[in-house]
């Protein structure tokens, strides 16, 4: 099974099922982005496509804008006052800087991930009907088969199947991470940004979310922030590399993984990804 | 898993947030218009005293007299600063060392009851409190000086009545300060006394003071305890055993039958008592502003 | 200053004062209990109160809460919703009405009782009634409620905030289903306080919802609530005392009970949007 490199429907099967693939379709288009706090730039003139199916992850020192360019790609930025974005990010032919675009539909298909997990104080089950709920869908077996399914796609549903009704923060951190993607899931969402998914987590639960992460390569387009340099190798197809040049963060390399990490062209780069800067 | 063909995000949204945005704002400014309410009714009404008599007359005339058309406040003034400030003088220590008490000293099974005990205080009716006063304490001190109603008598219900209140934000107050700081001076070998006068109560100096200004404007603002053991004769204290009349008692008191100039100046005297627990509020809250970034 | 002096000290004011507040509760209890029965609480007040009961008057309390409640609940906790979660950060229109909120919470309840007189009785032309009584005393618990429920909101994480708009679920959405649960505390704390200032008034309810002791036929009549019947057995009728305290029991026998009813049903209505799928 292949996804298609138009915008046309296309199927997956079951998580465990699918085949993974990853092709240099851009999936979102960003053009000369920028992005300022109250006239203070903390982001400048970035440039980027994210490619469909693959997991493309964002490294680089903190505070060089990693997580106010995720923001920006699902309008999440647009609820911090005296926050600006100039530039444009295209996506299924739509700026959604700059068109009249409804938030809540794009944000229905790009999902988030943030570093803390932030689980409902509701039911595990109503943690996920909730958005479903909200985006229309109300019958009753439909609703338990995509719980079902969601929960399954995370390797949740062993654990959690005979507590659907218990509440969602009595689960452990990497439990409440992997509910919060099956959230995520739940609504089939086309692009997944995760704000370090894994770094407020212990060693072993985060190397499950990881491994689900690898999992989701090829039938959601992952966009990653991580500090994590391993990991982002490990998991990622493509790297982008933030650097802060003159308290402006900006971004200095981006390509294939092996290529970023292995053969960078630009000396900071090697730098960082040796270890020996930021 | 299905994938179903994604809509275009320029779809029209069928967005319940703008419904309800506007209703929100809508009720939000209406609580506001609250006050220009309330302050354009109180001059509405006052304004022919201020205007006829002239405000001077509320600071100049001799005594309140409103049959006489005379209005001094002065009298009525002093008495409620000399019930609130006696009053204050016994709560605020015994409060502090209350909130002390249940923080750094009471047995553990003690510490839930007692500050049940002060909130369901804190929550009593004044009414209740007058009451209690009225017939327990004014009796008490009628046997050592009549009449008993007096600037005493409703001083010590007022703090009564206040030291749940007090005794509850030091508390609160106690507790906001970071058990760190606690560890740290114990650990230099400090007694508790020293501890507790030293570190802890400096520490938390401004959120005690800010409660003790509330604690105030509440006790100035009070009316039915001061209305029913103070006596209610208008003039200036000159002992505690004085029955006096306070501001707030002599507005519930001649509202009743109240009519044009006399009523004006009582809306008047109601607007400067406004006025002195607004002051008294500010500087609570540029209080717990300091506080809130020493 | 020696040490044991000193917790001596801190001792003998906890027992002071503990003394003088258990000397007012036994007070009020006793006495109260003394002169109640059941025939004290539903029938009418005779010989201006110092025989009969307070029926009608605990029937015009309870009319004179509810309007207050009817009026301030929906539109403070509307108010909340709106400066905590739809407001602009720093935005003016919401500095200006938090501002108002203050100056509102401090003003004296005396002058609530000037303003409503002024302002419902006479220029809305309400007179002295339960409806004039009623929304005096909600004009009163407004802004303390609202503050306290707006305080709940903002302390809530916003992890759920971002969570609820990253999924793409509209503000409202989230507030109903787990911002407004999730701030039941404060919410509850802040009506509780509402209905403990608003039994306990008695001075903004004089010139407003008046004297008249009969069962109240609508909301333009007159009613006595509780509190102004104490203040009136005690003050202007002889012999009236029996009575003041047994009133003053039923009075903070009935505060407690609206407490503790607030709380469990905050704690149903949690429940519920907890575990309903």
């Amino acid at each position: 099974m292949t996804i298609n490199n138009s915008t046309t429907a296309y199927t997956l099967g079951n998580m465990t099922l699918g085949q993974a693939c990853c092709t240099p379709v851009p999936h979102l288009q960003i053009k000369k982005l920028s992005i300022a706090y109250a006239g203070n730039t903390v982001l400048d003139d970035v440039s980027l496509d994210i490619y469909k199916g693959c997991i493309t992850a964002l490294i680089g020192p903190s505070g060089c804008g990693k997580t106010s360019f995720l923001s920006s790609l699902n309008c999440l930025l647009a609820l911090i006052p005296q926050a600006s974005v100039t530039g444009h990010i295209y996506f299924d032919r739509d700026d959604i800087i700059h068109d009249a675009i409804d938030t809540m539909r794009l944000r229905r298909r790009i999902g988030m991930i943030f570093q803390k997990p932030n689980p409902f104080p509701l039911s595990i089950r109503r943690n996920l009907t909730l958005p479903l709920r909200e985006h229309g869908v109300r019958n009753r077996y439909l609703l338990a088969e995509k719980v079902e399914q969601a929960l399954k796609d995370v390797g949740l549903w062993d654990e959690v199947k005979d507590r659907l009704d218990g509440s969602a923060l009595a689960l452990s951190g990497g439990q409440q991470q992997r509910l919060c993607i099956a959230r995520a899931l739940v609504l089939e969402p086309e692009i997944l940004l995760m704000d370090e998914p894994c770094s407020a987590l212990d060693p072993i639960a985060s190397g499950v979310v990881e491994s689900l992460i690898k999992r989701l390569q090829g039938r959601y387009t992952v966009v990653i922030v991580t500090h994590n340099l391993a990991q982002a190798r490990r998991v990622a197809n493509y790297a982008a590399f933030f650097w802060m040049k003159e308290r402006v963060g900006t971004l200095i390399e981006f390509g294939r993984c092996v290529n970023v990490f292995e053969h960078p062209r630009n000396p900071l780069t090697l730098a960082y990804v040796r270890g020996q800067a930021g | 898993m299905i994938w179903s063909k994604p809509s275009s995000l320029l779809l029209l949204p069928r967005n319940i947030d703008r419904l309800w945005q506007p209703l929100l704002a809508g009720m939000a400014v209406l609580c506001a218009v609250l006050l220009l309410l309330i302050v354009a009714f109180l001059l509405k009404e006052a304004i022919p005293a201020l205007h006829d008599g002239g405000w001077r007359s509320f600071f100049n005339d001799q005594s309140w007299y409103p049959l006489e058309n005379m209005f001094g406040l002065l009298p009525m003034l002093w008495a409620s600063l000399a019930i609130v400030s006696l009053a204050l003088l016994l709560a605020a220590p015994l409060g502090l060392a209350n909130a002390l008490f249940v923080r750094f000293y009471a047995p553990s099974f003690l510490v839930t009851p007692y500050r049940l005990m002060l909130a369901l205080l804190a929550g009593m009716p004044s009414v209740v409190y007058g009451l209690w006063g009225l017939t327990v304490i004014v009796p008490i001190i009628a046997a050592y000086h009549q009449p008993g109603t007096s600037v005493l008598a409703a001083s010590l219900v007022l703090a009564l009545m206040i030291l749940p209140t007090v005794a509850l934000t030091c508390l609160a107050a106690l507790e906001a300060v970071p058990s760190s700081l606690h560890a740290g001076a114990a650990a230099l070998g400090m007694s508790k006394q020293g501890l507790l006068l030293g570190v802890i109560v400096p520490a938390a100096r401004y959120g005690i003071g800010a409660g003790m200004v509330l604690a105030t404007a509440r006790a100035l603002g009070e009316t039915m305890v001061v209305l029913m053991v103070a006596g209610n004769v208008v003039q200036t204290p000159h002992s505690i055993f004085d029955p006096v009349r306070a501001l707030t008692a002599n507005i519930a008191l001649e509202m009743g039958y109240a009519t044009d100039l006399h009523r004006a100046g009582l809306f008047t005297s109601g607007l400067i008592l406004t006025l002195l627990v607004l002051v008294l509020a500010w500087f609570a809250a540029r209080t717990m502003h300091k506080y809130q970034y020493a | 200053m020696p040490e044991r002096m000193f917790t001596l000290l801190i001792w003998g004011a906890a027992l002071l004062v503990t003394g003088a507040l258990l000397w007012l509760l036994a007070d009020t209890v006793l006495q109260g209990v003394a002169h109640l029965s059941w025939a004290f609480i539903v029938d009418a007040p005779e010989h201006a109160g110092r025989d009969g009961g307070i029926g009608p008057i605990l029937v015009s309390t309870l009319c004179i809460l509810g309007v207050a409640l009817l009026v301030s609940l929906p539109l403070g906790l509307g108010a909340a919703i709106w400066l905590a979660e739809f407001s602009r950060q720093g935005g003016f229109l919401g500095q200006i009405i938090r501002l108002s909120l203050d100056v509102l919470a401090g003003v004296p309840s005396i002058v609530y009782g000037l303003f409503g007189n002024a302002f419902f009785s006479l220029f809305l032309g309400f007179g002295f009634s339960i409806l004039s009584g009623g929304l005096t005393l909600a004009c009163m618990i407004i802004p303390v409620f609202i503050r306290s429920c707006e305080a709940g909101l903002s302390a809530i994480d916003h992890g759920w905030r971002h969570g609820a708009l990253a999924l793409g679920m509209s503000r409202s959405t989230a507030v109903w289903y787990i911002l407004l649960p999730a701030a039941a505390p404060a919410i509850i704390a802040g009506l509780m306080l509402g209905i403990g200032r608003a039994t306990a008034e008695t001075a903004a309810l004089i010139f407003t919802s008046g004297y008249v002791d009969r069962m109240p036929e609508s909301w333009m009549d007159s009613g006595r609530a509780l509190a102004v019947h104490i203040y009136d057995l005690s003050m202007n009728v002889t012999g009236g005392n029996a009575a003041a305290y047994a009133s003053a029991l039923v009075l903070v026998t009935l505060i407690v009970l609206l407490n503790v009813l607030a709380q469990a049903m905050t704690d149903r209505w949690v429940k519920r949007r907890i575990f309903s799928a």
